[in-house]
């Protein structure tokens, strides 16, 4: 079964490239097919894989695979070959199955566009890039992957490219995220000159033998990743392109920007963790970042008013959550949460676009309210997805995943009560965005009426999620609760898990406080937005909160601080240098001849006398070279 | 007599000849003022001939000679198209091919 791993990454692939052949050809039924089951039989070989990968798992715990050699130049050998292990396993498995019901959604929701062909070819050659980066044996593949999804969600957040704005989101996304690309580029590099192979295995068995903990090197390839990861992430500072990214089609914000995309730094830092453990500064800097962004992205996505932006800030902030796990070396709880993350996230974007797409695409949830019996699956599942983002206690997956999370950020050596306390206030924070717009969606008068109510394409993926963001919690259960460890158990062999020796009580303490915590969220969720309004309106009214929530829902002045010291200063001086100064010297050239030129045309008077007149000069003049020289 | 004096009687006419080429409009005079040109030279030559006792001055007169018959023939003949065409003798008439 495993033989067939090849077989994953190439039929997104293939239905990508049939896609973009057939052009108009086919018809529509024949587009949905195509590009959803493609990604279906995916989905589905990868479960197998998984099912064959778990109850007989090859040899030391990896499974590789060389398709064929790549390249060959200078002692660099690289080929196109896939490694399978735990890690890559569970993002496999992820992408695959969250992916494919999206595709089913976007079967329904995009039905009436004009590029459905179009809008399937990206989603699928997204979908084998991704594979691609994630199964990559080596990391100049992980990079080919890595671009590739970078190229695909340029094309899919300018899907609607008749809007210059979209255009310019897309541009946005891939000029921020290049930045991050190219410190992942160095880090290659780096890597490649100091051991002279880009086989990650290699590299990680290799890098704990030459590089002392704490050294230079190690510390710079680790930043220097940690750069690609923030990019790809859109982790602080370079995390302004993601709520720009909302400007696509909600299907794929769903899948890109939520599930999986972003979380490609989350993997490319536990694929590289060795490295990590070796820089415990850039470790530290991971935690910070992510500690740092996870309270600023949920402060953002307090006060944002179009619904799609709150979800996107949330990623952000979800994501910082990862980088904190990361950071406190807790691998597979950042991973876990990944998992968790990706099934709730794409749950309340795919729901928030049936919302959306009811209320005649009204994007601004104060002029939502009461939807509740109008809508009741997107409620349900809705609020299923918000139960496990705000990690409401025992229910939910998001409830074991951040508190595994937290748990780690308190007892790991590296971290400590500050990261707990980060993590502890972006919970708080969490909740209230989250049920805020529950309730300012689902409750309240009813102000608008709802035009259409989602098929059943759209309800069979909500209702999967539904179900996934609440059961997939119960395979790691913390000791406090039986102590169940599947999926830690499962990532043992690919990442390694800390032991701490602490005591029971204070788990169980921390545990409780969590949930409160984010219980507290809720009830203060409720009684700001939905019995006392009128106070939560006079407190956003005065002028500090007018300042405040401005300044937050303006992404924390990222932008306008961006768009000051780099954008303008730059189109300045281009428009200064319209005029290539370097082309002076060639300018010149052409002035210089053109002048000669018309100086010796002048000689061509057509007058014969002056002709002679010249000639004798010259003949003077040579006689004279003749003579005296 | 001396060499000396022949040489500055070819420089002065040689000189003349070119002030009158440089200066004449009409193109006889300036036809006639090459040829004072030519006879200069061949004057020259007659001169050095003489001064060194070779047969070579006066074998290039001869030359100068049947090249100046030729120059003038062909000389005269553009003379005629000329004034043909242009209806005058004036030289800076032809100045059309400027540039």
């Amino acid at each position: 079964m495993l033989d067939l791993l090849w077989l994953i990454p190439a039929l997104p692939f293939a239905g990508s490239i049939a896609l973009i052949m057939s052009g108009q050809r086919i018809s529509r039924q024949g587009i949905a097919l195509v590009g959803a089951g493609s990604v279906g039989l995916s989905a589905v070989l990868a479960a197998l894989t998984a099912i064959s990968f778990i109850t007989s798992p090859p040899a030391g715990h990896v499974f590789s695979q060389t398709l064929w050699r790549w390249m060959e130049v200078a002692g660099l050998k690289t080929g196109i070959s896939l490694s399978l292990d735990p890690l890559s396993l569970i993002m496999m498995f992820v992408i695959t199955s969250v992916g494919f019901l999206i595709h089913l959604y976007s079967v329904e929701y995009m039905r009436e566009e004009e590029g459905y062909g179009r809008f399937f070819a990206y989603m699928n050659l997204f979908v084998g890039s991704m594979l691609t980066l994630v199964l990559a044996d080596n990391l100049l593949l992980l990079y080919l992957g890595w671009e590739g999804v970078g190229l695909c969600s340029y094309l899919l957040i300018g899907f609607w490219y008749r809007d210059p704005e979209n255009g310019y989101a897309g541009r946005k996304a891939f000029i921020v995220t290049r930045i991050g690309d190219v410190a992942l580029a160095l880090g290659i590099f780096l890597l490649y000159t100091q051991f002279g192979t880009l086989q990650i295995q290699e590299l990680m068995q290799q890098a704990p033998l030459h590089w002392k903990t704490g050294s230079l090197l190690a510390t710079t390839a680790a930043l220097l990743l940690l750069a690609g990861a923030l990019g790809k992430s859109a982790q602080l500072p370079l995390q302004t392109w993601l709520p720009d990214a909302m400007a696509g089609p909600t299907p794929v914000s769903a899948l890109i920007h939520a599930a999986t995309m972003v979380t490609a730094g989350v993997y490319l830092i536990a694929r590289t963790h060795v490295l990590f453990s070796l820089a415990p500064a850039a470790m530290t800097a991971t935690a910070i970042i992510g500690a740092a962004t996870l309270l600023m992205a949920g402060c953002s996505a307090l006060v944002q008013q179009d619904l799609k932006r709150v979800l996107a800030y949330s990623t952000i902030s979800q994501i910082g959550y990862m980088f904190l796990a990361l950071g406190v070396g807790a691998w597979s709880a950042a991973m876990f949460h990944f998992m968790v993350h990706a099934f709730f996230k794409a749950l309340l974007f795919l729901a928030a676009g049936v919302i959306i797409a009811s209320v005649h695409h009204e994007r601004d949830m104060l002029k939502m309210g009461g939807l509740r019996r109008q809508l009741p699956i997107a409620f349900w599942t809705f609020l299923a997805g918000s139960a496990s983002l705000s990690a409401i206690p025992l229910l939910t997956a998001g409830f074991y995943s951040k508190e595994f999370i937290l748990w780690q950020a308190w007892a790991s050596p590296s971290g400590g009560i500050w990261l707990w306390m980060a993590g502890l206030t972006g919970a708080f924070v969490t909740s209230l965005y989250t049920f805020r717009m529950v309730f300012l969606i689902f409750y309240g008068e009813e102000k608008v009426k709802v035009s259409e109510n989602p098929s059943a394409y759209l309800k069979v993926p909500l209702v999967i999620l539904a179900v996934l963001s609440l059961l997939s919690g119960f395979v790691q259960m913390p000791q406090t609760l039986g102590g169940l460890s599947l999926f830690n158990d499962f990532m043992l062999t690919a990442l390694p898990a800390q032991a701490y020796a602490a005591p029971n009580g204070a788990e169980l303490s921390l545990q409780v406080i969590a949930s409160l915590i984010s219980l507290a969220g809720v009830w203060a969720a409720y009684l700001l937005f939905l019995r006392h309004r009128a106070f939560t309106e006079a407190v956003a009214g005065s002028t500090a909160g007018k300042i405040i929530s401005k300044f937050w829902s303006a992404g924390w002045g990222f932008d306008w601080l961006y768009d000051s010291v780099i954008v303008r200063p730059f189109l300045w001086l281009a428009r200064i240098n319209r005029d290539d100064f370097i082309d002076l010297i060639y300018g010149g050239t052409t002035w210089y001849s053109e002048q000669t030129h018309r100086f010796l045309s002048y000689t061509q008077s057509g007058n014969v006398r002056w002709y002679a007149a010249v000639l004798a000069f010259g003949t003077v003049i040579l006689l004279a070279l003749v003579i005296f020289v | 007599m001396s060499g000396e004096f022949g040489f500055l009687l070819a420089g002065v006419l040689f000189a003349l000849g070119l002030i009158g080429v440089l200066i004449r409009r009409n193109i006889i005079f300036i036809l006639m003022s090459i040829e004072v040109m030519l006879n200069a030279a061949g004057l020259a030559f007659v001169v050095a001939g003489a001064r060194w006792q070779q047969p070579d001055g006066q074998v290039m007169f001869i030359f100068i000679l049947v090249m100046a018959a030729a120059e003038v023939s062909v000389g005269l003949a553009l003379a005629l198209q000329f004034f043909r065409h242009f209806r005058t003798l004036d030289a800076d008439a032809a100045g059309r091919m400027r540039g």
